[in-house]
């Protein structure tokens, strides 16, 4: 099983998360985080003072899937989540050691 | 025949006209006594014409002044607590409101014990005295020398919103850093040697600085440009100075944590300032239709200034930028709301406008204090330059307030030849700020001594809803239930 992490910009998630639903992938979890890359923030003022905004707004998606969805699933993301402009995101692949479902106690890929 | 029928009638007409007009059991007799009763009861009719068309006068007059004081009452809650809480960091945020809250209820309290008396009181030039404590004396007769048709009770609960107002504005300066204690002590001292001295000067009987009564420096100041905006905007200078700087200013970023609840607080200060300006004229009429007009037009001039000065500085007009503007013009108003024309009123607004932005902007900036909330740039700048501008632009036709021995109007600004007058609005701006600097400075060491005045570094950090009230303003954890 493998942990699929990408963080993406917010304006894509609707688009990344119809994609991932018409390849049959329908579990996910979507946190909001800032960080930034290579992409430059912008400025704010306040009363005169200037605030530089460095961490800017992202959405990030983790998915835990079993090995042969894997590659679907990102090609799905990086479609759908694509601009072509500095700030669109990464993916990041992970092992996962185990999946367990709480309410029946399934285990493996069956837990998915 | 028909004549008789008519004269008859005439004559029953004049009698039912007759028995109407008889306040109270006088027999009418009729025929050729009537003529003498007709006149009786016109005198008698007139005097109670007259008492009524007075009573009018003084019901509209207290409406709109209880009015009035509802709307400078909600200037301070909620308009300067959101305002000002807009401001600060989320941490701070039930604090700063419970600052200008706080002075809602303990200044309401010491007015009513012995703070009107010291401001309003009978006393010398610089002082009321305590003839008027525990509000002994002030019930609902007029007090001439204020206002002849409104209750004195309306006139001390009106000032009383003013007293509470201006403690509050100084909390501004020493925003999330002071312990809400001392915040209590000093202000309550403040309000008692500096505040009640100055209303006096300005506003009380036989105050030094009274324009409408006779004193020595006659200061022309509708509704507290010095009274309350420049003695608080410099005291918060002296405040934020000896507290010394949060921690982490300058190069931390602190922006305002809800420039939305700033806005609504300042659109409520716009509100309210039309009881705080057009109220000052203690009556309905024609001079408080003048101090309201003036009063909005110097508030929307200012929002131009400030947001036109932004604009070309960096690029972009701010919400924040153009609420500033907007109260910075009102404060610049307030001493010349009654004395100058609308189109003075834009110009003064214009200048507050872009004056405060610099102060804020780039005064703050090189020389290093960190007045958190601005109260000195826009307050005691503001209020400094309006005094000064009331006394270029004042006009008698206004408002005839100076007068000689002889009871003729006599110029009251600059540009109708009355230069002297600049010179008192000198004195009287120079009065407020040395009593707002050595008042503030002596009560601030006073308090550091007995309680210190600045929370502890941890609880700094921690914030001041958490250290000093022990609640959180936004609790938006996960739903536990």
């Amino acid at each position: 099983m493998t942990k699929v992490e990408a963080v993406i910009q917010p304006s894509k998630l609707e688009a990344v998360k119809d994609a991932l639903i018409e390849i049959g992938i329908d579990g996910m979890t979507v946190i909001e985080v800032r960080g930034h890359g290579r992409q430059k923030g912008h400025t704010e003022f306040y009363r005169g003072r200037e605030y530089t905004v460095d961490l800017l707004p992202k959405v990030k998606l983790e998915i835990v899937l079993s090995d042969e969805m894997v590659e679907k699933a990102v090609q799905a993301i990086m479609n759908a989540a694509r601009t072509g402009k500095i700030g669109d995101g990464k993916i990041f692949l992970s092992k996962v050691d185990e999946a367990i479902r709480i309410r029946n106690d399934e285990r493996g890929v069956a837990a998915l | 025949m028909r004549t008789i029928v008519l004269q008859f009638l005439v004559l029953c007409c004049l009698q039912l006209l007759t028995q109407a007009q008889v306040p109270s059991g006088q027999p009418s007799s009729g025929g050729s006594a009537s003529q003498s009763v007709t006149t009786e009861s016109q005198t008698e009719r007139l005097t109670r014409l007259e008492a009524q068309v007075a009573d009018a006068k003084s019901s509209a007059d207290n409406s709109w002044m209880l009015t009035s004081s509802a709307l400078v009452l909600m200037m301070t809650g909620p308009g300067l607590a959101l305002f000002y809480c807009g401001l600060v960091r989320k941490k701070n945020v039930l604090a700063t409101m419970m600052q200008s809250f706080a002075m809602m209820a303990i200044i309401t309290v010491l007015w009513g014990l012995f703070s009107y008396s010291l401001a309003f009181g009978a006393g010398n030039s610089f002082i009321g005295g305590l003839h008027n404590v525990f509000l002994r004396g002030i019930g609902v007769q007029p007090d001439p020398d204020y206002s002849a048709t409104i209750p004195q009770q309306t006139f001390m609960v009106y000032q009383l919103m003013f007293a509470i107002i201006t403690p509050a504005l100084i909390t501004g300066a020493f925003a999330e850093r002071m312990k809400f204690s001392a915040m209590a002590l000093f202000l309550i001292l403040w309000s008692i040697f500096v505040y009640d001295p100055m209303a006096h000067m300005v506003w009380g009987k036989g105050g030094l600085l009274n324009a409408s009564l006779g004193g020595r420096f006659p200061t022309l100041d509708f509704a507290g440009g010095t009274v309350v905006h420049v003695t608080s905007g410099v005291s918060a200078l002296v405040c934020a100075t000896y507290l010394g700087k949060r921690l982490g200013y300058p190069k931390e970023a602190m922006p305002p944590h809800s420039v939305v609840l700033s806005f609504i607080g300042a659109c409520l200060l716009w509100v309210g300032w039309f009881g705080f300006n057009a109220g000052s004229a203690l009556a309905s009429g024609g001079l408080a239709t003048s101090a309201f007009v003036a009063t909005h037009f110097g508030a929307a001039a200012a929002v131009i200034g400030w947001a036109g000065a932004e604009w070309i500085r960096n690029g972009k007009p701010s919400a924040l930028g153009a609420i500033s503007g907007a109260v910075a013009g009102l404060v610049a108003i307030t001493p010349a709301a009654g004395f100058v024309s609308p189109m003075s009123a834009l110009f003064i607004g214009l200048a507050a406008g872009i004056v405060c932005y610099l102060m804020v902007a780039k005064v703050k900036a090189i020389f290093g204090y960190d007045d958190s909330l601005d109260a000195f740039g826009v307050h005691g700048a503001g209020g400094t330059l309006g005094a000064l501008l009331t006394g270029i632009f004042a006009a008698k036709a206004i408002n005839p307030i100076l007068k000689d021995a002889q009871g003729n109007v006599l110029p009251s600004g600059l540009l109708e030849g009355n230069a002297h007058q600049l010179l008192n609005q000198l004195v009287g701006v120079g009065i407020a700020w040395a009593l707002a600097i050595v008042g503030t400075l002596l009560i601030l060491k006073i308090v550091d001594s007995v309680i210190g005045l600045r929370v502890s570094p941890e609880h700094e950090i921690q914030g001041l809803d958490l250290s000093q009230h022990g609640e959180e303003g936004y609790y938006w954890e996960a739903s536990t239930l």
